[in-house]
């Protein structure tokens, strides 16, 4: 799977609350969500990003809840996926379990720009920064989690485990 | 091996794991809450399974928006009861029987010592006070779990946290928790269990031991935990309706860091906007105004926060340019309130003592901030718009502070009203 588009950068432990604030979670409807996706954090956010953009943050990423309405919001505004210094457990876990593809790498972190034009091989976990010219590779996704990704989520991982039992 | 070792290798029935490995493990007690049941129940249905694991594990709390607080909260909250009635659970708690999911489940007996927990809430890690393993998990977690019974991990590796030495006057559970978070940082136990002990903690109540391993999640970690004891006996005793079981940590089980504090250093401890370790003495922000309080929140809203602050505003009044608002956790611990008094003591204090909810904790409802006020809270987390608007500010304290800052009308310590 390749991930080509383009960047818009955030901070420092960027929690589930700016991703998306509590006052909207009485819907779990993904388009209603994603109206709202980072808006403690960059208030017209939702208004700029279009479908196929990246994030790129620095550590700790998705702390706080473990609201899945945030990896949700994410997805459901067109962002192909995320990369960051280090991601919160709870966050991690939900990406893996509802197919946001993520990726740990301190390097791309602290070199890509905002509006960079990057390009990821998911599978190789290879980040290509388009714009500069550099390349920088991330962490290996567990074989674990390697198989929730090809089974195409944890649900779908457990359909498959309840028709083989 | 560690404590959190032993019960992960016990319910993935084996004799050893070591950190960094991942299992499949059997589940006691499967948790939802109004906000993230209704994804579980919708993923849950997309599992093909027909019925849930046991109808007994599962416990779904409306409280987060209940009593419902608008029409789409409402349909939330139906879905939980819905689905409940649907495959007959026992563990579902209606508005009038619930509490706030994390004080509600120790007291009434359902999460015991040994116990393996999952629940789609942050604060799942608060069990950890029982000497179990407990956790937060996504929706979808909990979709898998209501199927088959079992959740993945990914085995922790343990941290210690030692106090030792007495507390001081007015410190409690969340001072010290406060103070340790404000040590190693947001994320300075980021997927690690963090295992707490030392005298001061085998002198702290149930109460104090619940507070600090509600904020485990504060920290980064992945569970917080607390090897059980006689305090933990004392608690347990009366409320359990099924066997437990005591698990303690190896003398040659290993920790990739200790950290140890001396108790007689920590002082009433508040954390600044916008983090939780964003640690200072209480005595030392008496300059800051202070617009709204809150006393509740599964991290203290417990019979002994209710004490502690009804014991610091007795007979004084509410600062004129203030407002407090008051939430026992539970059903349980509302009753008790009226019982001793404590009820009455808010009310002539010119306070609000509002039924159990999550409510102001995370902006839902019963207390949001406008734009540009400031907030002091017994709650967990201080992010930006964590309480109302985005402009808004909150502190965290332990309940005394709390309740001196609503006397005062800005940050207090409790000497200063008492
Ligand atoms: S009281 Fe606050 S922190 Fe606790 S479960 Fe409710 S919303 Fe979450």
């Amino acid at each position: 799977m390749i991930l080509k588009g383009k960047v818009w950068k955030f901070g420092l432990n960027i929690d589930t609350d700016a991703i998306i604030p509590a006052r909207y979670l009485n819907t779990s409807d993904p388009a209603e969500l994603a109206k709202h996706v980072m808006e403690d954090a960059d208030k017209d956010f939702s208004s700029k990003v279009k479908s196929g953009d990246l994030i790129v943050a620095d550590a700790n990423f998705g702390c706080g809840s473990s609201r899945e309405h945030a990896p949700i919001a994410i997805k459901a505004a067109g962002i192909q996926g995320v990369i960051a210094k280090s991601f919160a457990r709870i966050f991690y876990r939900n990406c893996f379990n509802i197919g946001l593809p993520i990726f740990e790498s301190q390097e791309a972190s602290d070199k890509i720009a905002e509006g960079d034009e990057i390009e990821v091989d998911a599978d190789k976990g290879i980040i290509k920064n388009i714009s500069k010219g550099e390349e920088y590779v991330a962490k290996p996704i567990p074989p674990f989690m390697q198989e929730l990704i090809s089974a195409g989520g944890l649900v779908e991982w457990t359909k498959n485990r309840i028709k083989s039992s | 091996m560690t404590i959190t070792e032993k019960i992960l290798a016990t319910h993935a029935g084996r004799d050893k794991v070591s950190a960094g490995e991942l299992i499949n493990a059997k589940l006691d007690i499967i948790l939802a809450n109004d906000i993230t049941a209704p994804i579980s129940i919708k993923e849950f249905r997309k599992t093909g399974a027909k019925q849930v694991c046991d109808k007994d594990k599962i416990a779904l709390i409306p409280d987060h928006f209940a009593p419902q607080k608008d029409i789409k909260a409402a349909e939330q909250c139906k879905m939980l009861r819905e689905f409940s009635k649907e495959h007959d659970l026992s563990l579902y708690y209606e508005v009038g029987r619930m509490g706030v999911e994390h004080a509600l489940l120790p007291e009434q007996g359902i999460v015991l010592p040994g116990d393996l927990v999952i629940g789609a809430d942050s604060h799942t890690c608060t069990y950890g006070a029982l000497g179990a393993f407990s956790t937060g998990v996504g929706s979808t977690d909990v979709a898998s779990a209501m199927a088959t019974g079992e959740c993945w991990f990914k085995v922790p590796e343990s941290m210690k946290f030692v106090y030792f030495g007495k507390l001081n006057k007015w410190v409690s559970g969340k001072d010290l928790i406060l103070h340790t978070i404000g040590d190693i940082g947001v994320d300075g136990a980021l997927y690690m269990a963090m295992e707490i002990e030392g005298e001061a903690i085998s002198a702290l109540t149930m109460a104090g031991r619940l507070t600090m391993c509600n904020m485990a999640i504060e920290a980064g970690g992945k569970n917080g935990i607390i090897v059980p004891d006689d305090i933990t006996e004392q608690y347990v005793k009366p409320r359990a309706k099924r066997d437990y079981k005591f698990y303690t940590s190896d003398s040659d089980a290993s920790y990739v860091d200790v950290k140890e504090y001396d108790c007689s250093k920590i002082q009433p401890t508040v954390s600044c906007p916008h983090l939780p370790s964003n640690t200072k003495p209480a005595a030392d922000l008496s300059n800051i105004a202070i617009d709204q309080v809150v006393i509740g929140s599964c991290t203290n809203g417990r019979i002994e926060d209710m004490r502690e602050a009804a014991e610091v505003i007795k007979g004084k009044k509410v600062n004129s340019n203030t407002r407090l608002i008051v939430i026992p956790a539970t059903q349980e611990i509302y009753l008790q309130s009226v019982k001793e008094g404590l009820a009455e003591i808010f009310v002539n204090a010119e306070a609000v003592f509002s039924t159990p909810t999550c409510g102001p904790c995370l902006g839902g409802h019963m207390g949001i901030l406008a734009k540009g006020e400031r907030a002091i809270a017994t709650t967990n987390r201080n992010f930006v718009g964590r309480m109302g608007h985005p402009e808004s500010e909150v502190y965290l304290s332990n309940p005394a502070v709390a309740a001196a800052s609503a006397v005062k009308g800005r940050i207090a310590i409790p000497e200063e009203v008492i």
